[in-house]
């Protein structure tokens, strides 16, 4: 049991990069990276929203759509999930925790339409994880974003002040710098954890 | 809205992928194989023409605080359907794909041409939209598929050919033996190089014609 949350949580921050080897949640990951502040607030706010709509859709799967046979509407309903717990989310830290919502402000509607979210909850259905194991992937899955993120808005800014060719300006640097990460990422690839 | 602008938009000057930088995930994930491309390209170019349509056609009824949860909705219907059929007859396609088929629904060209034009304009000129969009990101998908695919294992359209015809061995084309192949370039890694590099080609030649059209008119 600990030995396979343990590989799981592992391969999700470290070998199965949601980014750097998913390509899941690329949009926000280009997006809201140029500083390190709003990054580690949008990586905070994915991993939060991430574990939350793991365990939420698990139940959901196992206990209304599997026993009513309604499996092909899991996309649908999984989405409509995933929106209304971002809309209850954005709600309750108004209301309890103005500091954290003002903090991630912006971010949070936007992670309704993360793939990296709709991503998790359908691999997890995928891979037939259980309860803990869905939570876990979640979380973990979300840390490795935030890892990521943070990682990537780190050098952004430092390519700022680099010397590229002008037809690389904006986003394809970007991109460039992307690929040099996915590459150091990919020495974690290959590696076996508990067998 | 005359045609012929809303053909170059979709393709070249407004192109969802490499001017909008819209859809950038499915863009590097699946472009592997050219028959990932064109079949990604294809089911995406099907959603957002029906899509564009539907809400095209609503679009006086949505109201208006709640219109994104109605797109998302008309989204997830339509990518459910193209779910389903590719599973039953074109499995191959649908095994290899994986989850990001069902991802389309939150694929950002679609709702943010549904936002940015299918919300404003007739439905002709919608369905329309939706045409030359999905053109314009198949095409990008398949430039970057025959770009991996080519020099990262030496091959042309691999898998394409038994899936279609059912002959063949579904190998492709091997056009330079597959150990020679640049493997690095089929992995994440060549994912975000190649978007890179043909962003950066669209960036020069769209600041060449701009500065070629300044010249003309200061002559």
């Amino acid at each position: 049991m600990l030995t396979s949350i343990l590989s799981i949580s592992l391969g999700a921050i470290l070998i199965n990069n949601f980014i750097f080897s998913q390509f899941l949640g690329c949009c926000p990951f280009l997006g809201c990276s140029s500083k390190v502040d709003t990054a580690v607030g949008m990586g905070l706010a994915v991993t939060f929203v991430m574990g939350l709509a793991s365990a939420i859709c698990w139940v959901v799967n196992e206990y209304v759509l599997m026993p009513l046979g309604l499996a092909f509407l899991q996309t649908l309903t999984f989405i409509l999930v995933i929106a209304a717990l971002v809309q209850f989310v954005e709600m309750f830290l108004k209301k309890s925790i103005p500091s954290l919502y003002s903090a991630l402000g912006i971010y949070l509607p936007l992670i309704t339409t993360n793939c990296a979210v709709l991503g998790v909850v359908l691999l997890n259905v995928q891979n037939k994880y259980n309860f803990l194991e869905s939570t876990v992937y979640g979380i973990t899955g979300g840390l490795g974003f935030l890892l990521a993120i943070v990682l990537f808005a780190s050098v952004r800014e430092r390519v700022e002040f680099a010397e590229y060719p002008k037809s690389f300006e904006g986003f394809p640097i970007c991109l460039v710098t992307a690929s040099l990460l996915a590459l150091a990422f990919m020495g974690f690839s290959g590696m076996k954890i508990f067998g | 809205m005359n045609i012929k602008k809303q053909f170059k938009d979709g393709l070249i000057t407004n192109n969802p992928v490499l001017v909008q930088l819209l859809g950038m995930c499915s863009t590097m994930a699946i472009t592997t194989m050219f028959f990932n491309g064109i079949g990604m390209g294809i089911s995406v170019l099907i959603i957002l023409t029906c899509c564009n349509v539907v809400i095209s056609a609503m679009r006086k009824i949505i109201p208006n605080d709640i219109r994104i949860a109605v797109f998302v909705v008309i989204i997830a219907g339509f990518v459910t359907i193209v779910d389903l059929l590719l599973q039953a007859y074109v499995p191959a396609l649908s095994e290899s794909l994986g989850v990001f088929i069902p991802l389309i629904v939150v694929n950002c060209i679609i709702i943010g041409r549904a936002e940015a034009f299918a919300a404003k304009n007739s439905v002709g000129a919608s369905a329309l939209d939706g045409i030359f969009q999905g053109l314009g990101y198949t095409i990008v998908l398949t430039v970057m598929c025959i770009i991996r695919e080519f020099l990262g294992s030496g091959s042309f359209g691999k898998g394409i050919i038994n899936t279609v015809s059912g002959i063949g061995t579904g190998n492709g084309l091997q056009i330079f033996p597959e150990e020679f192949g640049a493997k690095l370039l089929t992995m994440p890694f060549g994912g975000f190089l190649t978007l890179g590099c043909l962003i950066a080609v669209v960036q020069y030649a769209l600041r060449k014609s701009a500065e070629k059209k300044e010249k003309e008119g200061n002559e």
